[in-house]
């Protein structure tokens, strides 16, 4: 917080502090998934509130917080060069293959 | 501030001391819960009225305990809900601290460390106590109490460490609430006989642990610490400051409306 501000204005809250992506492992095993995020002013305070917003009813064993602004996210506009190819490759899924019996989860 | 205010019929306390002893862990809680809760919806952002909406929730559950277990003892068949919403004033036994006004966000974050320090260094000895039930309680309270401590004294160190304006505010506030502190570690009949049977654990020993934990969160947020001041509160004993009157209105008003009203 550099710059003085009406403590009651949330917009300037939301302004001065960085938003914050929010993952969360459900249980030992699982991988963190996304949950959402939150403004928080460094990442420790992130981690705090990320505990208080999103694991009061024991949601989670781990959490990860990242600046949402050092995430590299794909545009939209390329989602034909980069998705397209695939739709026709079907074989690239693994429904040719007979499964045993045998093996009940896979 | 006036000093203690007049209870308007003769307090009665319970006889059984483990009971006392039991309803004043569990009046600090339980005020110090309702006062906090005053913030619900008015905090500084979202993020914060969560935060400290949660650590209302954990000592009003701390409260429900511990006043249960007041009530167990003293066997006059009263519940938690009698005991929060049917006594008088100077019943409560609540140290003057936690009736203090929220004031801006810096001065809740200022009494929070001062009594989430106090209750961690507490509860830490009482999970060993010779009473096996305020153990227990103990023993879950101490991990939320770890909690509230870490929540609040890394507020204190951003805004003690943060801008110019903050420190001063926080360091003011600091000013404000020290003297109320002293009451904390003033070892009456009821705490010596609690010490003395080893159910409680002796108040200097807690003061020494508190005041370490103070001064490296205070040194941290490069406050100065205050010097300690006579004091004339003794909320522990029932004698309390003005605005504990207007807690209990808030807090008692349905139940005395409505006795017995139910969800």
């Amino acid at each position: 917080m550099n710059a003085p501000m009406d403590p009651k204005s949330a917009a300037a809250v939301s302004r001065e502090w960085p938003l914050y992506e929010v993952f969360i492992r459900a249980r030992g095993g699982l991988d963190h998934k996304h949950v959402g995020s939150l403004h928080a002013t460094d990442a420790r305070m992130a981690i705090e509130h990320a505990r208080d917003l999103y694991t009061r009813r024991q949601e989670g064993v781990s959490i990860w917080v990242v600046r949402s602004s050092d995430i590299t996210a794909s545009d939209p506009q390329d989602a034909d060069a980069l998705f397209e190819p695939a739709r026709d490759k079907i074989y690239r899924h693994p429904t040719f293959y007979d499964i045993p019996d045998e093996v009940k989860t896979l | 501030m006036s000093g203690a205010a007049v209870a308007a019929r003769a307090p009665a306390m319970p006889a059984d001391p483990v009971s006392r002893y039991a309803l004043r862990l569990g009046d600090l809680c339980l005020i110090l819960g309702q006062r906090l809760g005053e913030w619900v919806g008015h905090a500084p952002v979202l993020e914060e009225d969560l935060g400290l909406a949660n650590v209302a929730l954990d000592l009003i559950g701390q409260a429900r305990l511990l006043l249960t277990y007041a009530g167990e003892v003293e066997g006059a068949g009263r519940t938690e809900d009698d005991l929060a919403f049917l006594r008088e004033q100077g019943e409560f036994m609540n140290p003057t601290l936690v009736e203090q006004p929220n004031g801006d966000f810096g001065e809740s974050i200022v009494r929070q460390v001062l009594i989430d320090a106090f209750q961690l260094a507490l509860y830490e000895r009482l999970t060993s106590s010779a009473d096996g039930r305020i153990a227990a309680i103990a023993a879950k309270a101490v991990k939320e109490t770890r909690y509230h401590l870490r929540y609040s004294s890394s507020w204190l160190v951003r805004l003690g460490d943060g801008t110019p304006e903050s420190h001063s505010r926080v360091q003011s506030s600091l000013e404000r609430l020290w003297r109320f502190t002293g009451e904390l570690f003033d070892e009456d009949d009821l705490d010596r006989d609690m010490a003395a049977r080893g159910i409680a654990p002796s108040l200097a020993d807690v003061r020494a642990a508190w005041s370490t934990s103070i001064d490296e969160i205070l040194g941290e947020a490069t406050l100065a610490r205050p010097k300690d001041l006579p004091y004339s509160w003794y909320g522990k004993r029932g004698e309390h400051s003005e605005h504990l009157g207007y807690i209990l209105s808030d807090m008692q008003y349905l139940q005395r409306a409505h006795p017995g009203a139910r969800w």
